[in-house]
């Protein structure tokens, strides 16, 4: 069994703290929760105790903390194949996750989706994708029925800057301003398309020009702090939730990492690796809580917190039991359902 | 029984599923003022309004990645993708997310909707609005397929499609649309991947269905004034198909022949020939047959379209071939 993850769990209260400094503690133990869960699973992966595709959000993690900390329980999140940071932060249990990662049963997805397609229905998070641009055209269906089903829901579609250039995005623009659907696109601008540079491959301005081009409202965040990413999205969230219309936020973060956990990522300098990991949005918000008097202690016990509940799911993960035959064959389709043997 | 035609009775039986459930909404071009290509909306947005019946751009990827969306969310979209040449433009929603998502998920997600795109040859029409593309969906764990040959058909099968909880492919055929028939009063629902009887007899099964089915039911007629009694039977659901219905029919008559307008090579014929030899053997007087369009994408010149056309004579001297060379 899996203990229910819940903010509860690694909770440390302190009588009478300011709301602003919870809020940041807050943030500050969801990013370290990300980063312990890609650090353990990257580790996995290249002991090959984990197979498959595996795209570590580690370095971007401020921008899924930052926005879904401005979502309520009806609200829905769409991610792409670097998904486990979106999902967590929607408030996902990382066991269940994690047995996913492992495709053991009782993962969140009974461990037949895997890393790519990771994805708690019950917590608002559609899916990570494998296929990039198809999580945005599904973002603008969820938005569509959240309003003939009479919800205010605000939808968020997570995207990254190679999807800039995928048809279902541009397409997605111009059908979510058409019919004024609230959604809040968010390009996660980690510099790469897989192994390639997106500047390299990608004409005119940028994401927020093509959004404005389409008549979106269109913002432009650091994505690596976290505080400007929760306090851009208040705002933009409840503009849309208020029937705004759908707007674009260009998140300007670095992917420090490889495109999967098993890329060196030769393609690029070490200094320039270097340079954009002083900018890491955990340490910036570890400073931010030390200026507003998180002492050491508190900070340490944040982490190792953090760090043994990961831990305990990566053994949990490695013991647990495989899906058998009934899972196999489970939820394929109603009418012509598979039978085994075939 | 009314008499209506092809169209009518898919509009009709929108138009209940709309009234029966509000979750129900329908997406695609030219659906409003237009009523769609063959009138199958005409007045529907008039009474359920712009949110229900929706004209959208000419953005396959998003009609068809958003209602898979809109389905996870709680509602059931009927997606109108005007030809299945176009189906091809969402084919990629349909086949990575539209089927797969309730498979990748571990059933929390599931995507109650219907993809209509119609099959077929309409006269000169020409290679891009004339395919029969209904084998490349029965391939896709997930999809049902339905491909409806009547206008009573067309309210049953639709009303179904829209009420499954599976994503349903929901082929029509453009010459169809203006074919009249008997469609019985009552809101009936067919069951999916029942096929039906169309003309009993016991020297051979004919299995059929869409256009097809009618120039095999012409086949039959003439078959008849030489003395053979054919079975002729309208499979309805491609995925799941009946066996059960079509390996009854080949027990009794020993001798199979598919016909389908679609590519011969790989049509679902092919599928449907292979299981009744694996499993239909020691019933069979003949080798199973299929016949179907040649692998040659569909000309506009009219005299080379008819030859891409299954004619009622073709079934015939296949049928007849059927019989005689294996007396």
């Amino acid at each position: 069994m899996t203990r229910r993850f819940t903010r509860k769990t690694i909770v440390t209260t302190l009588p009478n703290m300011d709301p602003e400094v919870e809020r940041g503690l807050q943030h500050f133990r969801n990013m370290l929760t990300i980063r312990a869960f890609e650090e353990a699973v990257v580790k996995a992966r290249v002991a090959e105790t984990i197979r498959g595709s595996v795209h570590p959000y580690i370095g971007e993690e401020a921008i899924a903390v930052g926005i879904c900390a401005n979502l309520r329980d009806e609200d829905f999140v769409a991610s792409y194949h670097r998904g486990h940071g979106h999902t967590i932060a929607r408030g996902a249990d990382p066991g269940a996750m994690m047995l996913e990662l492992y495709g053991r049963k009782g993962g969140t997805c009974g461990g037949k989706g895997g890393s790519m397609h990771v994805a708690d229905i019950s917590r608002g998070m559609l899916g990570a994708n494998g296929v990039i641009g198809d999580g945005v055209t599904i973002a603008v269906g969820a938005a569509k029925a959240a309003r003939l089903l009479g919800k205010d829901s605000v939808v968020v579609a997570f995207f990254g800057d190679g999807g800039l250039n995928r048809g279902p995005f541009l397409e997605s623009l111009n059908w979510a301003k058409t019919f004024d659907l609230p959604v809040l696109f968010v390009c996660e601008d980690n510099k790469f398309a897989s192994t390639t540079r997106t500047k390299s491959v990608t004409a005119g301005p940028g994401p927020a020009a093509r959004a404005a081009s389409f008549g979106l409202h269109a913002e432009t965040v650091d994505g690596n702090d976290v505080f400007a990413v929760d306090q851009i999205a208040a705002d933009m969230v409840t503009k849309i939730r208020d029937g705004a219309g759908p707007m674009l936020l260009h998140a300007i973060t670095y992917r420090v990492r490889g495109h999967l956990a098993t890329d060196p990522a030769k393609y690029r300098k070490p200094e320039e690796v270097l340079r954009h990991t002083l900018l890491d949005p955990i340490p910036r918000c570890e400073a931010w809580l030390r200026h507003h008097g998180i002492d050491d202690e508190a900070i340490t016990r944040e982490k190792k917190t953090v760090d043994d509940y990961i831990a305990g799911t990566i053994s949990a993960a490695e013991t647990a039991p495989f899906p058998g035959v009934a899972e196999f064959i489970a939820d394929v389709q109603d009418i012509g359902a598979p039978t085994w043997p075939a | 029984m009314a008499r209506m035609n092809y169209s009518d009775a898919a509009r009709l039986a929108l138009r209940e599923e709309m009234h029966r459930d509000p979750t129900v909404w329908a997406l695609g071009e030219d659906l409003g003022p237009e009523g769609g290509v063959a009138g199958q909306y005409r007045g529907l947005q008039e009474e359920f309004g712009a949110e229900r019946i929706v004209d959208t751009p000419i953005s396959e990827s998003t009609i068809m990645g958003s209602a898979v969306g809109a389905a996870v969310a709680g509602t059931r979209p009927v997606v109108e993708l005007r030809y299945c040449d176009f189906g091809l433009c969402a084919a990629d929603e349909i086949v990575n997310q539209a089927a797969k998502i309730r498979y990748m998920t571990g059933g929390q997600a599931r995507a109650p909707l219907v993809i209509r795109q119609t099959i077929g040859i309409r006269a000169g029409l020409a290679a891009q609005h004339s395919q029969s593309t209904e084998a490349i969906w029965t391939h896709i764990p997930g999809l049902v397929v339905v491909t409806p040959s009547t206008p009573a058909d067309n309210r049953a099968l639709l009303k179904a499609a829209i009420r499954c909880d599976d994503p349903v492919v929901y082929m029509e055929h453009k010459e169809l649309w203006t074919v009249e028939g008997e469609v019985p009063e009552s809101e009936a629902v067919a069951e999916l991947g029942k096929g039906s009887v169309w003309r009993e007899g016991g020297d051979l099964t004919i299995v059929s269905w869409s256009t097809a089915l009618h120039a095999a039911d012409a086949a039959c007629r003439d078959l008849a004034t030489k003395g053979i009694e054919a079975e002729l039977i309208d499979l309805r659901t491609l995925y799941p198909w009946d066996r059960d219905l079509v390996f009854d029919s080949v027990r009794r008559t020993g001798r199979l022949l598919v016909v389908h307008e679609a590519c011969q090579i790989m049509g679902f014929g092919a599928e449907i020939v292979a299981e009744t030899a694996e499993h239909m053997f020691s019933a069979l007087k003949a080798p199973p047959m299929r016949i179907g369009a040649p692998r040659i994408p569909i000309p506009f010149s009219e005299p080379l379209e008819m030859l891409c056309r299954i004619s009622p004579a073709k079934i015939t001297d296949a049928a007849a071939k059927l019989i005689t060379s294996y007396d």
